[in-house]
């Protein structure tokens, strides 16, 4: 890969759409045709569709900790946010209840956080009736920022906490919505800082150690956040320290993490008398 | 670092890194075995021994063992289709020293009856790497088609295996040399851009001072 730098993807959209110059990276890296490119991620968008048609409300995870919580947010009536963001908590939680029932999603950037990307893109598409094409343009945003992040920072619980896992597909999805909305690559850069900025430090506390409490819920939050970032992004706000920089203080606070805030299943809501409870009985 | 190994894979969940990453790696030592292990013996590490039964790091391994793909649906029930394929599977959690919090230590026995150990880490996001092979240093993550070569260590053996390499149109993307003392066995991991032929393989394992040749390409049937 090439871009080491969120700077770097900036200085090769100077020519081109980001999302170009990230597809254009990737013909180059792995010698494959634009067309290759394109279809591969044609598929993943496919499937992130596909991995929201197939929520199934009575299924249960094989620990019986989750299961069926996304139906009862889709139809609570009257809520403080509105349809449109309902609708953004609801598709994460059906990701994520998918995920945790063994059920087939996009990792995006991981399994954990597989809910953060569909859960703003799909309401969006459907709302503003964007066409695929845009959709799958998001995805290329997405990854171009998720892949600075994965090679200066990390994308694995174990290695940097949530920050690293839901805190990384908010940064991404933040830059993907920015995307969307026709703004521009400084904002989509902007709108990632923001993200990551809010949820720096995030721990990764797993009850029983399982992605389940309280990872699925972090996918609301991380797809709240990133609509929030985009909204400033947009409306002129910066994020005062380049992503970059963000990026590099996320690296330092995920190394300092103790390991017992680290997904394994010790520290956090793991290590709560309820949560060691839970840990017990399974 | 490919823009895919950050989104996807498409993968039965619930963890990327816990469940489609130890598919992974036990996909990757079924290739380096060359066929499927009559016996695996599992033993897990940091993470992965603290929370794998919970994500199904174990059932996952096994499932690759068995072949599978990161999204195939039968990964949960990867410990029955063990049983019935005759492969014993045992698993076992303990401390490895200087490992990555996700790591497995996997002790595979061949149908011939030798024995072959691997080390490899799951990265994040599904995507994993092979530490060391047989207690030797060597890092690689199977994305490009990997050659494996254990040989003396003497002068003159890897201008040997490059050559062939060369005589075949191969060319090498990356390569690393390691070994245990001077003199004694080393191991050469070199991956190349195209995939390499089975007479290329023949060829760099009939050398004289080569003791193993292990071929690896993720893109093939094994």
């Amino acid at each position: 890969m090439a871009f080491g730098s969120v700077q770097a993807i900036l200085d090769a959209a100077a020519n081109e759409p980001l999302w170009q110059a990230v597809l254009d990276d990737d013909c180059r890296d792995r010698g494959v045709t634009p067309k290759d490119s394109l279809t591969k991620m044609n598929t993943l968008w496919a499937a992130m569709q596909r991995s929201v048609q197939e929520y199934d409300p009575d299924r249960r995870s094989t620990c019986g900790l989750s299961g069926g919580q996304a139906a009862k947010m889709a139809v609570a009536k009257d809520t403080i946010a509105g349809p449109f963001i309902q609708e953004v908590i609801s598709t994460a939680l059906m990701v994520g209840e998918h995920n945790a029932c063994m059920g087939r999603i996009v990792a995006a950037p991981t399994a954990g956080a597989s809910g953060v990307m569909p859960a703003v893109l799909l309401p969006l598409q459907k709302r503003d009736n964007l066409t695929d094409e845009i959709m799958v343009q998001c995805l290329f945003v997405a990854a171009g920022f998720g892949q600075v992040i994965a090679s200066r920072a990390s994308i694995s619980g174990a290695e940097g906490g949530c920050q690293a896992e839901v805190g990384s597909a908010s940064g991404m999805a933040a830059a993907a919505l920015v995307h969307a909305r026709g703004g521009t690559p400084a904002e989509m850069a902007a709108a990632c800082a923001m993200a990551l900025q809010n949820i720096l430090g995030l721990v990764c506390d797993p009850v029983a150690g399982l992605v389940e409490i309280p990872c699925i819920k972090r996918n609301v939050m991380g797809a709240v956040n990133a609509i929030a970032a985009a909204d400033m992004a947009m409306a002129g706000l910066n994020s005062g320290i380049p992503c970059d920089e963000v990026i590099d203080a996320m690296a330092a606070v995920g190394k300092s993490l103790p390991s017992a805030l680290r997904e394994t299943g010790e520290g956090g809501l793991a290590a709560t008398p309820t949560g060691r409870k839970i840990a017990e009985r399974l | 670092m490919t823009i895919f190994d950050i989104m996807g894979p498409i993968m039965v969940g619930p963890s990327s890194s816990h469940t489609a990453g130890a598919v992974r790696i036990g996909l990757m030592a079924r290739h380096l075995l060359g066929v499927q292990p009559l016996a695996a013996d599992i033993l897990l590490h940091g993470s992965f021994a603290a929370t794998g039964a919970g994500h199904g790091t174990d059932r996952a391994i096994v499932a690759g063992l068995l072949g599978m793909q990161p999204d195939h649906p039968d990964i949960p029930r990867s410990f029955q289709l063990a049983k019935e394929a005759g492969m014993d599977v045992y698993i076992h959690t303990g401390e490895l020293r200087n490992a990555h919090p996700n790591t497995a230590y996997l002790v595979l026995t061949h149908p011939s009856g030798r024995t072959t150990t691997l080390s490899a880490s799951s990265l994040g996001g599904g995507r994993v790497q092979v530490n060391a092979i047989d207690g030797l240093a060597a890092t690689f993550n199977g994305e490009l088609p990997t050659l494996v070569v254990r040989n003396v260590d003497r002068p003159g053996m890897l201008f040997e295996v490059s050559a062939a390499l060369y005589q075949h149109g191969a060319n090498i993307a990356s390569m690393q040399l390691h070994r245990d003392r001077r003199g004694g066995l080393a191991v050469m991991v070199i991956e190349c851009d195209q995939p390499l032929s089975e007479e290329l393989q023949r060829d760099i394992a009939n050398l004289d001072g080569v003791a193993r040749c292990t071929y690896l390409n993720m893109n093939e049937e094994a």
